[in-house]
């Protein structure tokens, strides 16, 4: 029998709210967090998408000067995130041998990288700045949250383009359950909102273009979809082995119940039309939590509103959930925050247990004409879960065909 | 040409830049590493922007003999001169 693992902490920084409880009170009323671009760049490059969805609370607001020096932005959240997580979780004592860190990201540190190449070129050499190295390095965000919390059970950085934070959630169960660590500090970060990345994304049309209405951009599953809106943030989860956690009396928000990851190996960005390595993710998830279909009241779908990816995710829930698909309440948060890259999976993980816990499902925004081939439930008005034991799902799919799903229950 | 008061409030400016320590704990006899709990990467970064804002070249060699704020503000003095 597995080692039971439970949440016990949650922290998130994000375009719809600086910490948790501000998250949590946007994404049941709907807000967006899109919002037309004011720096030079936009203009100076001639780039062809003029908004994203930037964190609420800069990051600037919350570290000091001096300690944000030595992070690259996406470190930066990935800390602010962690750090409320573990004030969450109320652990005052612990042996830090038994304390890990999983801790993802997508892209890693793009804004170090490049100021640095610009300064290299526009200065030379001697002013690249000697933590350039340790700032751009993806593992840098997990390195920066061992430190600040004296994690010393290991600390990784799964990276798996869009499925990093939910690859995260993953690790996390694996190190409880394999018996390598007690509690890991698992999430996810992202500051890609950068003339680069913005550029690319776009030269591969995944980007919505919608420069006139940025609030009503990202509209999964609406026939009206024209692709993501880049986020940035990061969210974080402290996950205890149960036994850890009542000897502590935590507070448990919930049970990570299983947890999958699958590949695809179908193509490097297009998701498999017949959803077959995301079906699989599904039913591995809820294989290793023993959940039946009947179980699941409500999804945190990765839907990232481009007008290819939506549908195949659709077709992978109702492989794997049967009629019961149409049973289930269906939540696209990114309607709202837009698309936190490697982060989506680490906050979607947040407000999947939050769903749990409150017995809430958080809102769709921008939903006025559902696509007619993703029949979904989905939720549009923040909704009530049952009462009784209930499970949700919260889905991520990355490129290069990564399919990462966990399954939270209530406990 | 900067006065030797004038590259200490400099350099302070910049180790506070740096670390977040007060301008006032930098004083001529505190050791760089020892009193100020700067290392190595810090260190580097501050003689870099001292090189700029006084316009010297401080060479990598030389950096491991400035122990002190002192040795520092003698240097960058000698080096202007």
């Amino acid at each position: 029998m597995a080692r039971k693992v439970v949440i016990t902490g949650l922290g998130a920084t994000t375009p719809i709210g600086g910490d948790v409880p501000t998250m949590w009170k946007n994404a049941l009323k709907g807000v967006s967090g899109a919002h037309t671009l004011e720096d030079d760049w936009v203009a100076k490059y001639e780039l062809p998408v003029h908004f994203a969805a930037r964190a609420s609370t800069p990051a600037l607001e919350v570290l000091s000067r001096v300690e944000a020096k030595r992070m690259d932005p996406s470190t930066q959240f990935g800390v602010i995130a962690a750090r409320e997580a573990w004030a969450d979780s109320g652990i005052t004592e612990i042996d830090h041998d038994r304390l890990a860190v999983a801790f993802a990201t997508g892209i890693g540190g793009v804004w170090t990288l490049l100021d640095a190449w610009d300064t290299l070129r526009e200065k030379g050499p001697r002013r690249v700045l000697p933590m350039t190295v340790p700032m751009l390095m993806p593992n840098g965000v997990a390195a920066a949250v061992s430190l600040d919390l004296g994690a010393r059970a290991g600390a990784h950085t799964p990276v798996s383009a869009c499925a990093s934070g939910t690859e995260a959630v993953h690790m996390g169960l694996d190190l409880i359950r394999s018996g390598k660590a007690d509690v890991v500090v698992c999430g996810g970060a992202e500051a890609a909102i950068h003339p680069m990345p913005i550029a690319a994304f776009s030269s591969m049309q995944a980007l919505s273009r919608r420069n006139d209405d940025p609030e009503h951009a990202s509209r999964p599953y609406d026939l009206g979809r024209d692709g993501f809106v880049m986020g940035e943030g990061a969210g974080a989860l402290v996950i205890e082995a149960e036994e850890h956690a009542l000897a502590r009396g935590a507070r448990i928000y919930a049970e990570l119940a299983g947890t999958s990851v699958t590949a695809d190996a179908y193509h490097i960005t297009a998701p498999d039309p017949q959803g077959l390595g995301a079906t699989r993710a599904l039913k591995a998830a809820m294989f290793d939590g023993r959940i039946q279909a009947e179980d699941v009241v409500h999804v945190n779908a990765h839907a990232t509103s481009t007008p290819v990816g939506d549908k195949p995710e659709y077709t992978a829930l109702k492989a794997s959930l049967g009629k019961h698909v149409d049973s289930v309440a269906v939540s696209a948060t990114k309607s709202q925050m837009g698309h936190l890259l490697g982060a989506s999976g680490a906050v979607e993980a947040v407000l999947t247990v939050l769903a749990v816990y409150e017995r809430k499902a958080p809102v769709t925004i921008n939903l006025e004409n559902q696509d007619p081939e993703i029949p979904l439930d989905v939720v549009t008005t923040a909704r009530d879960l049952p009462a009784g034991s209930i499970t949700a799902l919260s889905n991520s799919f990355g490129f290069g065909g990564h399919n990462a799903v966990i399954a939270v229950r209530s406990v | 040409m900067a006065s030797n008061e004038e590259i200490l409030a400099g350099l302070a400016e910049i180790v506070n830049e740096e670390t977040g320590l007060a301008p006032e704990a930098v004083e001529l006899d505190k050791s760089f590493t020892e009193d100020l709990d700067i290392d190595s990467i810090s260190m580097m970064t501050i003689v870099v922007n001292a090189e700029e804002k006084f316009g010297v070249r401080i060479p990598d060699e030389e950096v491991k003999n400035l122990k002190t704020v002192g040795d520092a503000v003698t240097f960058i003095s000698s080096a202007q001169a």
